[in-house]
């Protein structure tokens, strides 16, 4: 998850061949097994005087490879402009076997270990030039890659002295700057991948070509847990260009010379499947059985004061239920994987979010030994949380082996959005009581959705997140949860519990607020008096999008707010309803993400938060009938366009707080909310179920 | 199998291939030119969006039977001869518009067509001409700011050659 940056491993130098200098992390101070370093570096300062710096989180948008380029150039004094930057291949020093992006933590994680690796080497660069100069290190500074003599004014390159320096012992501690020094973080910063991405030139896993390699399309059962019982490849082998049809452990792969000719292939199989345990699954079913599960004791996640005994002193009782349903990613780049697998190598060419669980999984699947198996990082066309594990890395190892050839596996849209992994469909019941004046004294919630990670005493912590953990001061607070155990295959999701519990908690409160005829915002504020960070950005919110001043006439306003992934955001909506449909014209987001490193990040990590948000609230639904997905493509999954786009206002809040806070999911989870509390605000009508549906 | 000759970005092209393929897999699969891009094989993202003899189209959908002796560009093809950025590229690297850049080709060909046909769009037309290009990062408001940035480099293009033809005379 993060750099190596306990007692075990430290930061170290080498030389490298031809005059240069690597420096990365390593298990022992004395870099007792320096080939790891040469070939695992995590910054190499070469004889022609660039700098390379390896990128070992991943790409999918969220800006990691500028970002990361300047939080080395800040300490190291590298030259901007002729900074490299490469895709780190898999090793431990990279975090392996959680080597990747996810949980917001790219640049929370490399924070301090890449300054402090910039500032060591930086200090070794000044130590080799005043060993040149025979003065004192004091007597000189670096600058755009340059070490300057400040008494002489002569200069030497960081290229001419990265082969002293990498002799040089790395110093134990070294002063980073403080902000008022800062050259780069914090300031509004161009990325690095635009003209790539605007040209045609950026290489994605699906845009792979590698000689001898085939492309496929793998036949799966509909319904999750199902295998294939027989089937007849006759009509798709006679398709012009199938090359061959393999069975693999989960279906039937076509393997053609394009694309085309493996869909068309495809459709021309002729399977019988046994569809398994799940094929009477329905999304009706599904709801029975979790509000089933609610009505009986589940574990316990928060259990503040007595919320019993302070709901039977309430004045005002409320009790509801929300659901929201499973969701689909739909990332623009379909899932695909690349593999070349040989008895004695496998490579696999994949953008993905772990690149770590893509080898694991490799060599599992393959049986090879981990350091035959290679994975190339490649750009990733949106991960969303889908491309950590998954099956296709697997799928696509196992049909290269059956084929004997190399692949490239894509999932068509169909594919994609019938045999994701799909954020958990989640159901609450809430009870709450307010005192006579309509403030909250006890709030109460069950959950019961599926979990994908292990339980810890009954608990999955993403199932109450962005729920148990809320910040609201009622003293007494108790919420459940309940296991929901289904084939159906789920995971993390843009914001991942958050994602549905702040659209439950959020309406709730708004809730609590129509209950004790309270003003939604001055409910949230006197009820977040102990959390200074969050109380401020809704005040500033408050403020900016001009709550409680007149709007035009048809448009109502609803707030929302929530921590999470160390940064605060509050959201305003200014939204109209025509034709009974929700038109969402205006978002106030204010963030508090401690240091924002790249503010032109954290605005466009803000705006695709809220996007991704509100195409859930409005349109995301994931059904099952007879255990099939019911959705296959955007005519019946849709995405948020260009003429529903609203305009969304980012205020970057300037923190007190000297480290960053995450910003890859911190806007996705209050836009739902805000937008149905603004629904209540227009109509009345309160929307306990997503995506909106207007009564 | 049947041969088909078309231009490609300027230089002509002949392939041996089903009549029903897609210009899409055609492009990517057999000629390997991969900026265009695959987004969902229904005409409904607009990722694959290219432009036939200057018209967008979805190649995903456009059997490249009825491509046979016309001109095909796509993204790789809207840089000028002399290197420099299309003024929609240009706008597009001004704004920093990309995220993941999956659905950028796609975008900027769409927006390529609509500035050729309406150099100063208003929003309203950006609504209409872009709705059909899914962006899931989010994009959509810097891309209509880089819309109305690339007009305003293309009349500055304008202006600046009725200026050199001003000089001449």
């Amino acid at each position: 998850m993060n750099l190596p940056m306990n007692r075990r491993t430290f930061l170290t130098a080498s030389a490298v061949a031809g005059g240069g200098m690597a420096i990365g992390y390593s298990g022992s101070a004395s870099a007792q097994n320096p080939e790891d370093l040469d070939f695992n570096p995590f910054v190499r300062i070469n004889p022609d005087n660039t700098v390379t710096l390896i990128i070992h989180k991943p790409e999918n948008g969220q800006g990691a490879v500028t970002t990361l380029c300047m939080l080395l150039t800040e300490e190291l004094e590298c030259n901007w402009q002729t900074l490299n930057w490469e895709f780190a291949p898999v090793a431990r020093v990279y975090g392996f076997p959680l080597q990747g992006t996810f949980g917001s933590l790219g640049v929370r994680s490399s924070w301090q270990p890449l300054r402090e690796a910039g500032a060591k080497a930086r200090v070794m660069l000044q130590q080799a030039a005043a060993a040149r100069w025979n003065t004192g290190i004091e007597n000189t500074r670096a600058e755009n890659g340059l070490v300057i003599n400040i008494q002489t004014g002569g200069t030497l390159s960081f290229g001419d002295l990265a082969a002293a320096a990498a002799m040089l012992p790395v110093p134990e501690t070294v002063a980073l700057k403080t902000p008022d020094q800062y050259r780069y973080i914090g300031k509004a910063t161009k990325r690095r991948d635009t003209l790539a991405k605007i040209t045609g030139g950026a290489g994605y896993g699906i845009d792979v070509r590698i000689d001898d390699m085939a492309f496929a399309v793998l036949a799966r059962c509909p319904v999750f847990g199902g295998r294939v019982q027989r089937f007849d490849a006759a009509r798709a082998l006679a398709f012009p260009g199938v090359l061959d049809v393999v069975e693999v452990s989960r279906g039937v792969a076509v393997v053609a010379n394009n694309t085309w000719a493996a869909i068309e292939g495809r459709k021309l199989l002729d399977i019988t499947w046994d569809e398994g345990s799940s094929a009477n699954l329905s999304s009706a079913g599904i709801l029975a059985m979790q509000k089933e599960l609610v009505s009986t004791p589940g574990a316990v996640g928060r259990n503040d004061g007595d919320v019993e005994a302070a709901l039977a002193n309430a004045v005002t009782r409320l009790s509801v239920s929300y659901e929201v349903p499973y969701l689909a990613h739909t990332t623009m780049e379909p899932p695909n994987t690349t593999a070349d697998v040989s008895a004695n190598g496998c490579q696999l060419w994949s953008g993905t979010q772990i690149p770590g669980l893509c080898h694991l999984n490799s060599v599992a699947t393959s049986g090879l030994a981990p350091d035959q198996v290679k994975v190339n990082t490649l750009f990733i066309g949106g991960g969303f949380g889908s491309r950590g594990g998954g099956n296709v890395y697997s799928e696509a190892v196992e049909i290269a082996m059956a084929a004997g050839r190399p692949v490239n596996l894509l999932y068509t849209r169909e594919d994609d959005i019938q045999q994701d992994r799909y954020r958990p469909c989640s159901y609450v019941e809430m009870e709450a009581g307010l005192d006579a004046e309509g403030w909250p004294l006890a709030w109460k919630g069950h959950v019961s959705c599926q979990h994908f990670q292990d339980l810890v005493n009954g608990l999955d912590r993403e199932a109450l997140s962005g729920l148990a953990d809320n910040d609201y001061a009622i003293a007494n607070q108790r919420f459940e949860y309940s296991p929901l155990e289904l084939d159906v295959p789920t995971n993390f999701w843009r914001s991942v519990g958050a994602s549905q519990n702040a659209f439950f908690a959020e309406s709730f409160v708004d809730e609590l607020a129509a209950a004790g005829n309270k003003d939604p915002v001055e409910l949230r504020r006197r009820l977040l008096a102990d959390s200074p960070r969050l109380q401020n950005v809704l005040n500033i919110a408050a403020d900016r999008a001009g709550w409680g001043q007149p709007l035009p006439e048809g448009h109502y306003h609803g707030v929302a707010c929530i921590s999470c992934f160390g940064s605060h955001n509050a959201q305003i909506v200014e939204i109209s309803i025509a034709n009974n449909q929700v038109r969402v014209h205006k978002v106030t987001c204010v963030v508090d993400c401690g240091q924002a490193v790249n503010p032109a990040t954290v605005v466009q990590q803000m705006q695709g938060g809220i996007v991704y948000g509100l195409t859930a609230a409005l349109k995301g639904e994931i059904t099952l009938e007879n255990g099939r997905v019911q959705q296959s493509n955007f005519h019946n999954y849709d995405a948020l366009r260009m003429d529903e786009m609203p305009q969304i206002d980012v205020h970057i809040v300037q923190s007190d707080v000297a480290a960053p806070g995450g910003i890859g999911e911190t806007a996705t989870p209050a836009i739902a909310p805000a937008v149905v509390n603004a629904v209540f605000a227009a109509t009345g009508q309160r929307i306990r179920k997503l995506p909106i549906k207007l009564a | 199998m049947a041969s088909f000759s078309f231009s490609l970005n300027g230089q002509p092209v002949t392939v041996d291939v089903q009549p029903q393929m897609p210009l899409l897999w055609v492009i990517r699969d057999v000629l390997n030119l991969t900026g265009t891009k695959f987004g969902c094989g229904m005409a409904l993202c607009g990722a694959c969006t290219v432009h036939l003899d200057g018209q967008p189209i979805r190649s995903c959908l456009t059997e490249i039977r009825s491509v046979d002796g016309l001109e095909v560009t796509t993204i790789e093809g809207l840089i000028g001869d002399n290197g420099e950025l299309h003024p929609v590229q240009a706008a597009w690297q001004d704004i920093d518009v990309p995220q993941c850049g999956y659905c950028q080709s796609g975008q900027i060909m769409s927006a390529a067509a609509l500035l050729r046909e309406n150099p100063a769009p208003s929003d309203a037309d950006i609504d209409t001409a872009m709705r059909n290009n899914i962006c899931r990062c989010g994009t959509y408001q810097m891309i209509r700011e880089a819309i109305h940035r690339a007009a305003e480099l293309q009349s500055l293009a304008y202006d600046a050659m009725a200026g050199e033809g001003e000089a001449r005379v």
